[in-house]
């Protein structure tokens, strides 16, 4: 049997023998859900509830049940943040964890000068906290004093403004592919290492090149942390709200305040005081990101079957 | 480098692994390394910029020195602004990390081989709800945390970013899959039929095979704790609580404030200053990673 | 905004929805809340309590108030003052915010910039001072921000600073080009034409869209678009002042005259200071921040009168400064409000004055060593005479929404569309109207 990750298996097909169902595990999970229940739980369950209500600066709190879900749902700038992230979604994702597996494949070949250099600095970016990463990037696009600047000095060229309103989604997808690919990569670097060594040494003998043994051994075994990394990139971009609220302070006009549901559900709240429908917001999206993420998962584990 | 020197970095793992695959590839180490200036080059303007005056800033090309070398005048000016308040950042982000993510790592790595190893009533609906609660945004949860934490009288103290830093979810996820592979059910069996107790056996037994599982979550948290940001701009509001990530950010939004001195300069050496025990971290678990992969890999 | 123009990164503002609620609901008047409302203190009142001493915290991101509680402490040995920088601007408001959501954790004085205040006090979060003598206080303050601080009939913080706009350019560009300074808007357009064809790299100003900065415009040109009467809100953006900005500035944003480049960004430092952003209209507390943010342009920039829209008027406005006010359910208010006589009124606005601050007092403004100071910065000019002048000729009769913070945060998602696409300036302030007055209904606000 390889010793392969498996992704989302809440089917408990690999427990221990059947017949042993008892309370321990409980000892075990315990202690996480516990804090588990007071830091996400709750605080959910409490917006749920003040997804029922409608709180006015001039009359007072009222019970209003499904109001704002229906609200909501006809919400033209909701969707319009929907579709944003959907698109940056269904782009930036399959980039980012494609450059992602071709490093860690790189890297795991054993046929790279200094793998391990490689290894850390493709990493590092994740080390770099949002706030300095926009900094950063915030410089490098400048079009007047920064990199695309000096670039358009130097060449004679003019490039285009990748904080306009028709590049801005592209240039936060940069930032994050910047961001995250080595923390993808790790992931999938560390799926590859658990692979027994002597697969690759039986297949050798049979012959087998490096591009067949990653085909028939290394993706196949990658297939669990490749579902589950696709899964927390799902939640991921439809959470996205770091880089573009650091953004915003260079690209007030592309950045609107509803330019990602989260962004939405955060400028409702703290600079509309709209609590309620703040949470219904956050409510629905979790909804539909939960929705999405089961589905794939389902696709992912049928084709693993 | 040469193959022998990056072997003996990679540790005796890989020549045990692969014998006869000594034979390096330029071609690819040359399509690796565009990837690698991809990831290196804002990092090159951080510490390039990190060495220049206020007025250096602004006055040099980005990704090039200025003739005025001020990385140590800023190292300096970093640590003695406002009284010395960096290093008191520092300390904080330090707890965070050593309280909150190691104890992140534990409650993960306990739970994760749980779910792995064991069955039980509700396990079907622990992983669904973990990742439900997940996918619902956390900035619009803020509010709603702020009023039970202050109800709790836990806001504006260290334990209102410590305990919603134990939870790691995807932490939780790496530990039960690596768990389901890295410790044998027979092992457990074993131990069971000689009537060790569940927590002897997670301890003698499981623990040294879930190491490199332990180190990369271990990773994942440290990094996660270190860049909070958003939870300690609610929860906090006393500077001298402030983690590194919210301390630079109040003094780059002096620059927008009336009469408020613009220290730039500051700010990039300060971020320059936060990532560094970050890539010391790296580096020193990454030995212990590679040691856990090899034990981990010898069970074959 | 004064002070604080950075939108990103800036929790917004929250005030308390439920706050409000609580205190509308509690209509026997048993909260405590209530109860200390109608706390109330003479001038002897005020020294017993410095006299006795006690404790007190201060959330304020203003730099100069670092001296003043210096000063304080040494003066009131008993009084022991906390100064907390929680947050700059909306950071901090979301923070007060949240401590009077969950009622514990508050300050005893925040401070709190004028396009906010008339929030904070709609929903009764900071106290009315008149019962500690601030209705006294007629004639200290300019009337710009004395006027600021006032609503519904009560006082809700002493003004702290002020900021009557002037115009900042930089001489030596001027020169170079061989431009006169503007006095009036036509003047201004025609100087950013003959700049900008002289060195396209240049620019006569920024301008990304900004609420604080079009607003006071707005109020400078005569235009009146706010109607606030208690809860009644009225918003016309198609009154004449308006209308007057709106086709100057067009004329701008059209020919592409203002740099793309958002205030208070390291771009726009640098902008400031090699000569490719020329001018600034702003507040007067500017020349702290070109000296420690702009040094290459030390002994470059000068000040003059804002730009008029008649040819030898005397009309400004005023942009962004703050007030210190006392949060409903403070501690001690005694304390408190003898804190902010001390740093408003008394010896504290001197030493605030000698850091860099611009006063919204008259004494101080009127006084000879302030207007007579040279700065070297500005090539040795008396710049606070120009300042000086402004606050004077503030044009009165301004007011902000109730729900300002709200509205200021989605200027740029109405009226900033007018600067990357083709909507012009006038339609985009049609639809921050219109977003305006939806916000308005949905808070229970009479429109009219």
């Amino acid at each position: 049997m390889v010793a392969t990750p498996r992704a989302g298996a809440p089917s408990g097909r690999r427990a221990a023998s059947p017949g042993r169902r008892s309370w321990t595990g409980w000892r075990f999970v315990g202690p996480f859900m516990a804090v588990f229940a007071l830091v996400f739980l709750a605080p959910i369950a409490y917006s749920i509830y003040l997804s029922l209500f409608r709180t006015q600066l001039i009359g007072g709190t009222t019970f209003v049940g499904a109001d704002n879900y229906v609200k909501a749902l006809g919400d033209p700038q909701f969707w319009s943040a929907f579709g944003r992230v959907a698109l940056f979604l269904v782009v930036q994702v399959p980039i980012m964890l494609f450059l992602a597996l071709l490093v860690a494949l790189a890297i795991d070949s054993g046929r790279l000068y200094g793998a391990s250099f490689f290894r850390i600095s493709v990493f590092l970016p994740y080390a770099v906290p949002a706030v300095v990463a926009a900094l950063m990037w915030g410089f490098m696009y400048g079009t007047r004093f920064g990199l695309i600047g000096n670039l358009n000095d130097a060449l004679g060229v003019s490039l285009p403004d990748p904080l306009s309103s028709d590049l801005i989604l592209a240039s936060i997808g940069n930032i994050v592919t910047w961001e995250f690919v080595g923390y993808n990569m790790l992931i999938l670097y560390s799926a590859l290492r658990v692979v027994n060594p002597s697969l690759y040494e039986a297949a050798e003998m049979d012959g087998a090149g490096q591009l067949r043994i990653v085909w028939a051994i290394k993706l196949p075994a990658l297939r669990g942390a490749l579902l589950i990394a696709t899964i927390f990139s799902i939640i991921g971009s439809f959470q996205l709200f770091n880089e573009p609220a650091i953004l915003r302070d260079l690209a007030p006009n592309a950045i609107t305040t509803y330019f990602t549901p989260n962004y939405y559900a955060y400028s409702l709240s703290f600079r509309g005081q709209q609590f309620n429908y703040s949470a219904t917001v956050a409510i629905v999206m979790g909804v539909i990101t939960m929705v999405i993420a089961y589905v794939v998962q389902l696709r992912g584990m049928r084709k693993g079957a | 480098m040469t193959a022998t020197t990056s072997s003996a970095t990679a540790g005796p793992l890989v020549i045990r692994r692969r014998p006869r695959r000594s034979r390096r590839s330029v071609t690819l180490t040359v399509l690796t390394t565009i990837m690698l200036v991809y990831t290196l080059l804002p990092l090159a303007w951080l510490v390039i910029n990190a060495t220049k005056t206020q007025e250096g800033l602004f006055r040099s090309f980005g990704l090039w020195f200025d003739g005025d070398f001020a990385l140590f005048g800023n190292i300096a000016a970093t640590f003695t602004y406002g009284g010395g308040i960096f290093t008191r950042w520092l300390l904080n982000t330090l707890l965070y990390v050593v309280v909150g993510a190691g104890g992140a790592t534990l409650l993960a790595t306990i739970a994760g081989y749980g779910l792995a190893k064991f069955d039980f009533p509700g396990k079907k609906a622990v992983f669904a709800t973990v990742i439900g609660a997940v996918a619902v945004p956390g900035t619009a949860l803020a509010v709603p945390t702020f009023l039970m934490f202050s109800t709790m009288g836990l806001t504006d103290t260290p334990w209102a970013i410590v305990i919603p830093s134990l939870i790691s979810p995807f932490g939780l996820y790496l530990m039960w899959t690596f768990a389901s592979d890295a410790v044998p059910d027979e092992i457990l069996e074993s131990a069971r039929v000689d009537g060790a107790r569940e927590f002897q056996t997670f301890f003698r037994i499981s623990l040294p095979l879930l190491a490199p599982g332990i180190v990369t979550v271990l990773l994942f948290t440290v990094v996660a704790t270190w860049n909070n940001y958003f939870l300690p701009l609610i929860m906090l509001k006393d500077p001298a609580w402030y983690p590194l990530t919210v301390g630079l950010n109040s003094w780059n939004a002096q620059a927008t404030t009336a009469g408020g001195e613009v220290v730039f300069n500051l700010v990039i050496t300060g971020s320059l200053l936060t990532i560094v025990p970050l890539i010391a971290a790296f580096l020193l678990l990454q030995r212990y990673w590679q040691s856990g992969l090899a034990a981990g890999s010898v069970k074959g | 905004m004064t002070t604080t123009r950075r939108h990103a990164l800036l929790l917004g503002a929250a005030l308390s929805v439920s706050l409000f609620a609580t205190a509308c609901g509690s209509s026997g008047g048993t909260g405590s809340g209530t109860a200390a409302a109608t706390q109330s203190a003479s001038a002897d009142d005020l020294q017993a309590a410095l006299d006795a001493g006690g404790s007190i915290t201060v959330w304020a991101w203003e730099p100069t108030l670092k001296q003043v509680v210096a000063d304080f402490q040494t003066k009131y040995p008993k009084v022991k003052v906390n100064l907390v920088n929680a947050g700059t601007g909306n950071d901090q408001y979301t923070a007060l915010q949240n401590a009077v959501k969950a009622g514990s954790g508050l300050p005893d004085v925040a401070q709190i910039e004028y396009y906010a205040l008339p929030q904070f006090a709609l929903g009764k979060a900071v106290t009315d001072l008149t019962a500690f003598g601030a209705d006294k206080l007629d004639g200290t303050f300019t009337p710009g921000p004395w006027n600021s601080v006032h609503s519904g009939g009560g006082i809700y913080g002493l003004p702290m600073d002020s900021g009557p706009m002037a115009l900042f350019y930089n001489k030596d560009v001027f020169d170079k080009h061989k431009i006169e300074v503007p006095k009036t808007w036509e003047e201004y357009i025609a100087a950013a034409k003959k700049l900008h064809e002289a060195d396209p790299k240049a620019y006569i100003t920024n301008d990304v869209g900004d609420a604080g900065f079009t607003t006071s415009m707005i109020w400078q040109a005569g235009g009146k678009p706010y109607k606030v009467d208690g809860t009644k809100v009225g918003i016309d953006f198609g009154d004449a002042g308006t209308q007057k900005f709106t086709a100057a500035w067009q004329q701008l944003v059209s020919g592409k005259l203002v740099a793309p480049v958002a205030s208070w960004s390291d771009a726009w430092y640098k902008g400031l200071g090699d000569g490719t952003i020329a001018t600034l209209v702003i507040g007067a507390w500017m020349p702290a921040n070109l000296e420690t943010g702009v040094k290459a342009g030390a002994g470059k920039w000068r000040v003059a009168p804002m730009p008029q829209w008649e040819s030898g008027g005397k009309a400004t406005s005023e942009n962004g400064g703050s007030s210190l006010a006392i949060p409903e359910g403070a501690a001690d208010k005694k304390l408190a409000y003898a804190f902010l006589k001390y740093a408003n009124v008394d010896e504290g606005v001197q030493a605030r004055v000698d850091g860099g601050a611009f006063p919204a007092t008259t004494a101080q403004l009127n006084a000879p060593e302030f207007t007579d100071k040279k700065f070297p910065y500005f090539g040795d000019q008396q710049v606070n005479q120009v300042l000086a002048e402004s606050a004077g000729q503030v044009v009165s009769g301004w007011s902000y929404l109730p729900y300002q913070v709200y509205a200021n945060s989605v200027f740029n998602d109405t009226v900033g569309k007018a600067y990357i696409s083709g909507t012009t300036l006038q339609d985009g302030l049609k639809a921050w109207q219109d977003a305006s007055v939806k916000y308005g209904q949905e808070q229970g606000f009479t429109m009219q």
